[in-house]
């Protein structure tokens, strides 16, 4: 149920993103999620796509830094509190979260959050147990 | 078993092998005299005439021979032959202004070829063995160098020159490469593609390396020799003396035997310009004691090196220096503090999988210099958490000024987004304020 995410090292300078996104697009890669996080001199691009592979033999061959990331998708209902409920749940069990980031599904009403966890298994069975809907990585990829 | 390529002359007796070099640096300073209207004058001027050099031990009388002799004398002004006689132009870069260009008569050639085939057999190199020569061929003199040498040799030639890294790594697979020859931090590159492409460099038949023409360090060594699977050999050498084949490493790994019954190393106090004794660290002064074309007397290198004249288990008789430390123009001079970038690359080379891809930034356009390293993030040192890279700035910076004692600003940047050739890399470059 873990998700494998691409992780990118990229520079903090004009037209690095737009570069990853023509390389991705011209390789038929289709983005399913992405989120950046920065700082004044570099930054890291998450993305979730539907050929984890072939992006990132793409990727590799133009000359990025990339690597996978495990990730674990949890789908809720698009409506206030839908969040706020799954967080509680990591915080009953301490578990610590690395990062996260969020999207909206088009075709229901649902949201999809992408969890970074340092114990991915331990994770994954305390949203089990607390019976929150973790999405199978085929799903993700396809969605 | 050790081997050599000319064992008389490599394990000669000292005794025997100085009276070999004063005869040599008689002819040589005679020649000198009689064909090079610049070493007429520099030897006029002082006091000198030919018959005043008896022997080697009288070589601190003569003047030097400095880079901008060359530059004066562009293009043919030391050449002691005419051109009918020259058979061959090499040219280093002259990244200001003109190159520095040397000629070679057919001896000189073949010196140059025995000299690199000595290097080739100090590494365990013999007949049987596939080169893979991977310097540039052309003008610069590393690619040709090292050819000659495994011809002369006997060993089976891939002239692959530099670059195409892909294709350097099939034919290494498919020919059965036993020997390389290229820059150290081609080495490396050629690795990582490696890594790129799944394949395991120590499974093939690698067995020793020839890496010089920059700067290296014994980290990047350990580097080189982990991850190619080969014995990591420093060669030395330099264009207006030969190219390479003025000095390596035998197996020993303990310092450069310089191959001094051609080549006669002093070092000096670069300030005062007197000799400076074993063990201490100088400028190297090399005299050229049998090439035809340019009659080299006593020329500044510029690089810092020290001599070891102590016996060297392999047997060869020949003085070592130790790696090269930097070049006296390499230095830098940063909020008074001196710095030279071999010390950042040992510090950089200590950290886990750091490569040693980094630029030294000097800006100039404060009031005082700043000094900023910039480093490839490569796929083992990447981590997809921010806090953990900016973890691994913090302890470079840490690292950097434990040596140094300066701050330096740490900036991590893609792969290859520094220049890299297959010649020389440029470690610094400088800022200065906008005239």
């Amino acid at each position: 149920m873990k998700v494998r995410q691409i992780s990118l090292f990229m520079e903090n300078r004009a037209g690095r993103l737009a570069e990853v996104a023509r390389i991705l697009g011209q390789g038929g890669i289709n983005i399913r999620a992405l989120s950046l996080a920065d700082t004044s001199d570099f930054g890291i691009l998450r993305l979730i796509v539907n050929d984890v592979d072939r992006a990132l033999s793409l990727l590799r061959s133009t000359g990025h830094t990339v690597s996978v990331t495990e990730v674990i998708a949890v789908e809720v209902s698009d409506k206030p509190g839908g969040l706020a409920e799954v967080l509680g749940v990591l915080e009953k069990a301490e578990l610590n979260v690395e990062y996260m980031y969020a999207f909206v599904e088009k075709a229901t009403d649902k949201a999809v959050l992408v969890f970074r966890f340092e114990d991915t298994d331990r994770a994954l069975e305390v949203f089990w147990k607390a019976g929150v809907s973790v999405l199978d990585p085929a799903t993700v990829y396809s969605l | 078993m050790i081997l050599y390529f000319q064992k008389e002359l490599e394990c000669e007796p000292p005794d025997q092998r100085r009276e070999r070099q004063s005869e040599r640096l008689r002819q040589t300073v005679r020649r000198a005299y009689e064909r090079v209207p610049l070493y007429r004058r520099k030897l006029s001027s002082a006091g000198l005439n030919p018959d005043d050099i008896r022997g080697i031990e009288d070589i601190t009388k003569l003047p030097f021979t400095v880079k901008d002799d060359f530059r004066a004398e562009y293009p043919f002004g030391l050449f002691a032959e005419p051109l009918d006689n020259v058979i061959r132009l090499h040219a280093s870069s002259g990244t200001t202004g003109k190159p520095t260009v040397v000629g070679y008569t057919r001896a000189d050639i073949d010196l140059w070829a025995d000299c690199c085939a000595r290097l080739l057999a100090c590494g365990g190199g013999t007949a049987k063995d596939v080169l893979q020569v991977a310097y540039g061929y052309g003008l610069f003199t590393g690619g040709l160098g090292l050819h000659y040498g495994g011809e002369r040799l006997g060993a089976t030639v891939i002239p692959m020159s530099g670059g195409n890294t892909k294709k350097q790594l099939m034919l290494m697979q498919d020919f059965g490469t036993t020997l390389l020859a290229c820059t150290p931090s081609y080495a490396l590159q050629i690795a990582e593609v490696a890594h790129e492409e799944g394949m395991d460099l120590r499974l093939l038949k690698l067995k020793a390396g020839f890496f010089g023409a920059e700067p290296w360090t014994e980290e990047m060594r350990r580097q080189i020799e982990m991850r190619l699977g080969l014995k990591a050999l420093d060669i030395y050498g330099l264009s207006e003396v030969i190219g390479p084949g003025v000095a390596g490493e035998c197996l020993e790994q303990a310092g450069l035997h310089v191959f001094e019954d051609h080549f006669y190393p002093e070092i000096i106090d670069p300030k005062t310009c007197r000799p400076v004794p074993d063990g201490t660290y100088g400028e190297l002064v090399l005299t050229c004691l049998t090439r035809e074309t340019i009659p080299l007397l006593r020329y500044r290198t510029r690089d810092i090196t020290k001599m070891d004249s102590a016996p060297c288990p392999c047997g060869r008789t020949f003085r070592r220096i130790a790696r090269l430390s930097g070049r006296t123009d390499d230095m830098l001079i940063i909020r008074g503090v001196n710095v030279f970038p071999s010390q950042i690359e040992s510090v950089l080379m200590r950290i886990e999988h750091v490569e040693p891809n980094y630029l030294i930034v000097v800006d100039r356009t404060g009031v005082m210099a700043d000094l900023e390293i910039k480093v490839e993030v490569n796929e083992r040192l990447f981590s997809d958490e921010i806090r953990k890279l900016e973890s691994l700035r913090s302890r470079i910076a840490a690292d950097v000024y434990s040596v140094l004692g300066l701050h330096a600003k740490i900036t991590l940047v893609e792969p290859r987004t520094l220049e890299r050739a297959a010649g020389k890399v440029q470690r610094v470059v400088f800022v200065d304020r906008k005239a």
